[in-house]
């Protein structure tokens, strides 16, 4: 349910934003809460998961799943990117387009 | 880079502070991730859709050019499913929902800690850091055997800011308006493919 709450503001910010395109002022503030924002989160995801014995006992288990999981996202990105570059730019520069 | 390590060392000053109990009970109701959730997400939507250059994007697409955002979903999700099947203790959607950061790793680890757990959260921060450093460091070479589009690929949602310097260094100048438009298209579709992955599948 969260997730849909969070899609639907989302998407109502992206629809708002459209009026703020000439206020700097306004955007820079809103640029500022989503520092902030994403501070306090952290912060207090790291006071979730610092009170969680579970996950604090197999830190360097999720250390090494996600080392795997980013090698796997990464080849799995530039190895479909070298298909598509040999394939469909490789023969004109993009801005010719 | 710098960024990063202050967003880090908050949630450091939490993981610690939480281990050694300083903390007071309220700041461990959930409510209160949610809300401040809600009030970021609402923030992101508006910086997105007030960003000039959202629009000038939109203008410039093309076949050619969705097709690089597209090459990096399918290129993430493809490989963290494969590595899933390599490592005993993680499902195969949790795996693909850890990809689909696409290295936006703040979003992405609150989003994915709200819907999956915390333990994945944390997996989700940790990889998608590691896939903004990694593509930090590895551009000229990815580049040089992956072709121009790989720090593109490389980068994901980053590509749009933290790592586009670098991108543009070492793949050339034309290469950015396409590292832009990938960036923004991957950081709006965070939000919509990890409910998807997570929740509808």
């Amino acid at each position: 349910m969260t997730s849909y709450i969070v899609i639907a503001l989302f998407t109502l910010g992206i629809g708002l934003g459209w009026f703020f395109r000439k206020k700097d002022q306004a955007r820079k503030k809103v640029d500022s809460g989503i520092t902030w924002a994403v501070y306090l989160l952290l912060f207090l995801l790291g006071i979730s998961v610092g009170t969680n014995e579970e996950i604090i006992n197999s830190f360097s288990r999720i250390g090494y799943k996600a080392f795997w999981l980013t090698l796997g996202a990464v080849l799995g990105s530039v190895l479909l990117a070298k298909v598509v570059y040999q394939l469909y730019f490789k023969s004109d520069k993009p801005e010719e387009q | 880079m710098k960024g990063s390590l202050i967003i880090l060392s908050f949630f450091a000053v939490g993981l610690i502070g939480g281990i050694y109990n300083v903390f007071p009970q309220w700041l461990l109701n959930d409510n209160l991730t949610t809300y401040a959730l809600f009030v970021l997400m609402f923030l992101v939507g508006i910086s997105i859709g007030s960003d000039k250059a959202a629009f000038y994007v939109l203008r410039k697409m093309n076949f050619k050019i969705v097709l690089v955002p597209l090459t990096v979903i399918v290129g993430s999700l493809l490989g963290t499913a494969l590595i899933s099947l390599l490592l005993s203790d993680i499902k195969v959607k949790e795996a693909m929902a850890v990809g689909a950061g696409f290295g936006y790793y703040s979003l992405s680890s609150i989003f994915i800690s709200e819907i999956s757990g915390k333990e994945l959260g944390v997996v989700a921060l940790l990889s998608n850091i590691f896939r903004e450093i990694l593509t930090l460091l590895a551009v000229p070479l990815l580049v040089k055997y992956f072709g121009k589009l790989a720090g593109i690929a490389s980068g994901g949602a980053t590509a749009m800011d933290t790592t586009l310097p670098v991108i543009v260094k070492f793949t050339g100048k034309e290469y950015g308006i396409i590292a832009i438009f990938s960036g923004i298209v991957l950081t709006i579709l965070v939000p919509i493919l990890l409910t998807l992955i997570l929740e509808v599948f």
